[in-house]
C-alpha cells in the first residue's frame, strides 16, 4: 500500500492497532435479500427516517448503517479496504482525496447528472446536502448590541467590547477538528479578514472546541456569546428548542458544506449503494432530509447569493499537504496566541 | 469484375469511385482531426500543468527552518477544471520526499532547471501525464536539490479529443452525403459530350458520310479520330459498290448487245434453216441474259439504295405516267392496250423515285409480258386509308396456283411461264422495295382470269 503524507489527524490514529472505530451501528429492515452497507459521519438519529423511507419499496433488503468520525471514514476506506456499497462524509476534502485516489467507483443516473458541477467531481463523488457554516450568538448576552451581520462587523463589535467578549468567544479547535480546520482554510482563502478576526479572537481568549455539540450546549447553558463557525444543521435543530439562540449567516459570505457520498471500488452492492443516493436526491428524499433528517438539501433555487459553496474540486487536496497543514496552524497559533 | 468493368455502366463506375474517395476522405479527416486534437489538447494541457508545477516549484521557499512549501489551492482548483481530471503531486527535497504521493513515479530523465519534462505513466489505477521540474534551495545555508512532480489524469483531453474527432467524424459524413448528388452531377457532366457526340452521330442521314466535326472534349478526340477513319473507308468502299455496279451494267450489257446485233445481222444474211433455226435461239438467249443482267442490277441497285434510303417526295401518279408512255411501243408490238386509270392529280409518297420506278416497272412489264394478244392491261391508281395503291391488272395466264410467297423467291419463276423470257428476279425486286419503303405487294390471280399486282406506299 502506497503511503500518502497526510497531515490530518488520521495520523493520530494510524499508530492505532486494529480496525477503525465504529460509534455506531443499526441494521435497518429484515428483508431476506442483499444487505447495503453504508458508512456515514451522520448521526443515525438523522438518517433514520430516509432509510426506511427508502426501504418501504424494498422489503426485501436490509440496510447496515455505520456511524464512524470523518477521519475514521478515510481510514477505513483509504487504509482498511472496509467493503461498504455507499461511503457519505461531511469531510468534503478527505472524501475528495478518496475519490482522488482511485477509491471512488464511476456512477451514472439522472439523479447525479443534475447536480450543478461544483457539487460533484466527475461522475465519482457527488454532494447531497449543502449547509452553511453559521455564525450563533445568544440574545440574552447581546441585549444592547446590534447583531453583526458581516465578518467585519464582528470583528468590530468584538475589538468594541472586549470586556464583555473576553472568553465568551468559542470556534473549533482546527488542530483537533477535521471540520474546523476545513472552515478555517476556507474562511482564510475567502478573505484577509479571517487573521484579523483570528487575531481578535485570540486576544479574547476565545475558547477552542473539539465538536459543535459541546459549543452549543456552552451556548445554550449561556456560558459563551458567540459561537463562530458552526454547521448549520447542528445549529438549527437546537434552536428549536432554545428560543434563545440567534442563527446568523455572515452576508460578506458564508461558506457552506457539502455532505458527499459515493460508492466505493469493489462494493459488493454499488447499484443499491448508488439507488440509496439516488433516492436522498429525489424530491422525496429530499424533503424527508430537510424535514426530518434536519438536513438542508441541495437545492440551487435557494441559494443565498452570499453562500458560498465549497467546490468540489481538487483544490481541496491542498489543505490536507502536510507542509500545507503545519504552516496553515502554524498561521493560526500564532494569530490566537497573543504575546 | 473484369466482366462487370467491361460492360456494365461507366457512369456508375465513376460515382462509385467518386464516393469510396469521398468515404474514404472522410474517414482520414476523422483520424486526423481526432489525432491533431489530441496532440493540440495534450500540448494545451501540458503548458498549464508546466505552468502549475513551475509555480509550485517556484514558490518553496528556504530558510533555516528547513522548506516552506506553500500549495496554491487556486493552482489546484484550476489544474482540476478541464475534465476534472485526478491529480497527485510529489515534492522531494535533497532525494526524499516531503510531501506529497512518495510513489509517484520520477522521470528517466532528470528535470535539469524549472523547464518541465513531461512523461506518461502508470500510476494506481490509471494513466497519469506528469510534469517534472527541479531547482536548488539554499537550506541552512547550502543549496539542496528539489524536485517537484504533478500528475494529473487525462480523462478532459481525451473527452476533447472525442468531441472534435466525433464533430470532424460528422462533417466528414456530412461531405459524404454531399459527395452524393455531386458525384452524380459530375458523373451526369462527365457524360454529357459523348451522349452529345452520340446524339449528333445518330441525327445524321443515312447518305451522311462527312466525317464528324462536331466539338468534344479531347479526351474523345481519339475516339472521333477512330470513327472518322471508319466513316472514310465505308465511303471508300461504298462508292467502289456503286462504280462497280456502274460497270458491271456497262461491261455486260454492251458485249450483249454487240452480240446480240450481230447475230441478228447473221440470221438477215443466212439462207440455211438449220442456221437461222440456231441464231434465232441464240438471240433468244442473249435476250434473256441481257435481260437477267439488267435485273440482276437492278435487283443489286435496288438493295443498295434501300440500305442508304434517303426519303424525298415522289409523285407516283407522275412516274407512272411516264412508265406507261415509255411502255406504250412494246405493248403495241404485242397488241395490248394499256390504260391508266385515276386522277392526273400528284399522289405524293416519301421514297426513292429510282426504287419507285423500278418496282413498278417491273409490275407492267410483267403484266405486258404474261397478256395474251388483243388483251387490256389496266393501271390504278388510288388511295386506301393512308397509303396509295398502285394497281396493274392483266387479262393474262395468272398464277395457276402460285402465291406471292413463292413467285418472290430470287430466280424463282410459276410453273407456267416457260415460254416466255425471265429472270426470276422481277417480283423479288417489287417485294423488297415495298418493304423499303415501308409499303406491301400484294398479287392476286383474277376470277375473271389474269392477275392482279398492287403496290401499296405510305401517302406523304
Amino acid at each position: 500500500m502506497r503511503q500518502f503524507i497526510l497531515a490530518t489527524a488520521v495520523s493520530l490514529f494510524a499508530t492505532m492497532a486494529g480496525a477503525f472505530e465504529v460509534e455506531d451501528e443499526r441494521v435497518f429492515g429484515n428483508g431476506p435479500g442483499p444487505e447495503i452497507a453504508v458508512l456515514s459521519t451522520t448521526d443515525t438519529a438523522f438518517f433514520a427516517p430516509l432509510i426506511e423511507a427508502f426501504l418501504v419499496g424494498r422489503p426485501n433488503l436490509r440496510l447496515r448503517y455505520v456511524v464512524a468520525s470523518s477521519q475514521e471514514v478515510y481510514r477505513a476506506i483509504h487504509d482498511e479496504g472496509a467493503a461498504f456499497d455507499l461511503v457519505i462524509s461531511s469531510a468534503m476534502d478527505l472524501q475528495m482525496k478518496l475519490a482522488n485516489d482511485g477509491f471512488a467507483a464511476s456512477y451514472a443516473s439522472d439523479a447525479v447528472a443534475r447536480l450543478p458541477g461544483w457539487a460533484r467531481w466527475r461522475d465519482r463523488l457527488f454532494g447531497f446536502a449543502l449547509e452553511p457554516v453559521v455564525l450563533l450568538a445568544s440574545r440574552r448576552a447581546m441585549v444592547g448590541l446590534e447583531m453583526p451581520r458581516t465578518r467585519r462587523d464582528l470583528i468590530d463589535l468584538l475589538r468594541a467590547h472586549p470586556a464583555r467578549f473576553n472568553g465568551r468567544i468559542g470556534t473549533y479547535d482546527p488542530h483537533v477538528s477535521g471540520a474546523g480546520y476545513l472552515f478555517a482554510t476556507q474562511d482564510a482563502r475567502q478573505t484577509d479578514a479571517f487573521w484579523r478576526l483570528a487575531e481578535v479572537m485570540g486576544r479574547l481568549n476565545a475558547r477552542l472546541y473539539c465538536c459543535s455539540g459541546e459549543m452549543i450546549n456552552d451556548l445554550v447553558a449561556g456560558d459563551i456569546t458567540l459561537a463562530y463557525n458552526v454547521v448549520g444543521s447542528y445549529a438549527l435543530s437546537r434552536v428549536k428548542d432554545a428560543p434563545d439562540i440567534v442563527v446568523i449567516e455572515p452576508e460578506d459570505f458564508t461558506v457552506a458544506l457539502l455532505r458527499t457520498g459515493f460508492v466505493p471500488v469493489g462494493a459488493g452492492q454499488g447499484a443499491l449503494g448508488g439507488a440509496l443516493l439516488d433516492f436522498m436526491l429525489s424530491p422525496r428524499g429530499r424533503g424527508l432530509m430537510d424535514t426530518a433528517a434536519g438536513l438542508p438539501p441541495l437545492d440551487q433555487s435557494l441559494l443565498q447569493p452570499y453562500l458560498r459553496p465549497i467546490r468540489l474540486d481538487p483544490g481541496l487536496l491542498v489543505y490536507l499537504d502536510r507542509i500545507k497543514r503545519e504552516n496553515f496552524l502554524a498561521e493560526w497559533d500564532a494569530a490566537m496566541t497573543q504575546p | 469484375m473484369r466482366a462487370v468493368f467491361a460492360t456494365g455502366s461507366l457512369r456508375a463506375r465513376l460515382v462509385v469511385q467518386l464516393l469510396v474517395v469521398a468515404a474514404v476522405l472522410a474517414v482520414l479527416l476523422y483520424f486526423t482531426v481526432r489525432s491533431t486534437a489530441d496532440r493540440a489538447a495534450e500540448a494545451t494541457q501540458d503548458a498549464i500543468l508546466g505552468a502549475a508545477t513551475v509555480s509550485i516549484a517556484e514558490q518553496l521557499r528556504g530558510g533555516d527552518g528547513g522548506v516552506e512549501v506553500d500549495l496554491a489551492y487556486a493552482t489546484f482548483s484550476m489544474l482540476g477544471a478541464v475534465g476534472q481530471d485526478r491529480l497527485f503531486y510529489r515534492i522531494d527535497i535533497g532525494g526524499e520526499t516531503v510531501t506529497g504521493y512518495d510513489d509517484l513515479p520520477v522521470p528517466d530523465v532528470r528535470p535539469a532547471s524549472l523547464a518541465a519534462v513531461f512523461y506518461t505513466t502508470p500510476y494506481l489505477d490509471t494513466r497519469v501525464r506528469i510534469a517534472a521540474v527541479a531547482r536548488s534551495i539554499i537550506v541552512d545555508k547550502g543549496p539542496v536539490p528539489v524536485l517537484v512532480l504533478v500528475g494529473q489524469t487525462r480523462q478532459g483531453q481525451a473527452a476533447i479529443a472525442d468531441q472534435l474527432a466525433n464533430r470532424a467524424g460528422l462533417i466528414g459524413l456530412g461531405f459524404f452525403l454531399l459527395a452524393v448528388p455531386l458525384s452524380l452531377l459530375s458523373a451526369g457532366s462527365v457524360f454529357n459530350p459523348i451522349n452529345r457526340l452520340a446524339e449528333a452521330v445518330g441525327r445524321r442521314g443515312p447518305r451522311d458520310l462527312r466525317p464528324v466535326r462536331h466539338p468534344a472534349p479531347s479526351e474523345l478526340a481519339p475516339l472521333i479520330g477512330a470513327l472518322n477513319g471508319f466513316v472514310a473507308r465505308l465511303r471508300g468502299t461504298l462508292s467502289q459498290t456503286e462504280t462497280f455496279i456502274a460497270e458491271a451494267a456497262h461491261h455486260i450489257r454492251t458485249p450483249l448487245s454487240t452480240v446480240r446485233s450481230e447475230a441478228e445481222i447473221a440470221l438477215r444474211q443466212s439462207t440455211d434453216e438449220r442456221t437461222r433455226v440456231r441464231l434465232r435461239s441464240m438471240i433468244r438467249g442473249v435476250e434473256a441474259s441481257s435481260r437477267s443482267a439488267s435485273q440482276l442490277l437492278d435487283h443489286a441497285m435496288v438493295l443498295y439504295r434501300s440500305d442508304q434510303l434517303e426519303g424525298v417526295a415522289v409523285d407516283l401518279c407522275q412516274i407512272t405516267r411516264s412508265l406507261a408512255r415509255a411502255f406504250g411501243p412494246t405493248a403495241e408490238l404485242r397488241e395490248v392496250t394499256l390504260l391508266v386509270e385515276g386522277d392526273a392529280a400528284p399522289l405524293c409518297v416519301l421514297g426513292d423515285a429510282l426504287l419507285i420506278e423500278s418496282a413498278l416497272r417491273n409490275m407492267v412489264d410483267n403484266a405486258i409480258k404474261y397478256s395474251a394478244v388483243e388483251t387490256e392491261v389496266r393501271i390504278v391508281l388510288a388511295t386506301d386509308a393512308g397509303m396509295v395503291r398502285v394497281e396493274v391488272c392483266d387479262q393474262g395466264r395468272g398464277l395457276s396456283g402460285a402465291g406471292l410467297t413463292e413467285l418472290s423467291g430470287r430466280f424463282t419463276r410459276g410453273g407456267n411461264v416457260g415460254d416466255v423470257v425471265g429472270s426470276g428476279l422481277g417480283l423479288t425486286i417489287v417485294t423488297e422495295v415495298a418493304a423499303a419503303l415501308g409499303g406491301r405487294f400484294e398479287l392476286v390471280e383474277r376470277d375473271t382470269g389474269g392477275t392482279c399486282a398492287s403496290l401499296f406506299l405510305p401517302q406523304l
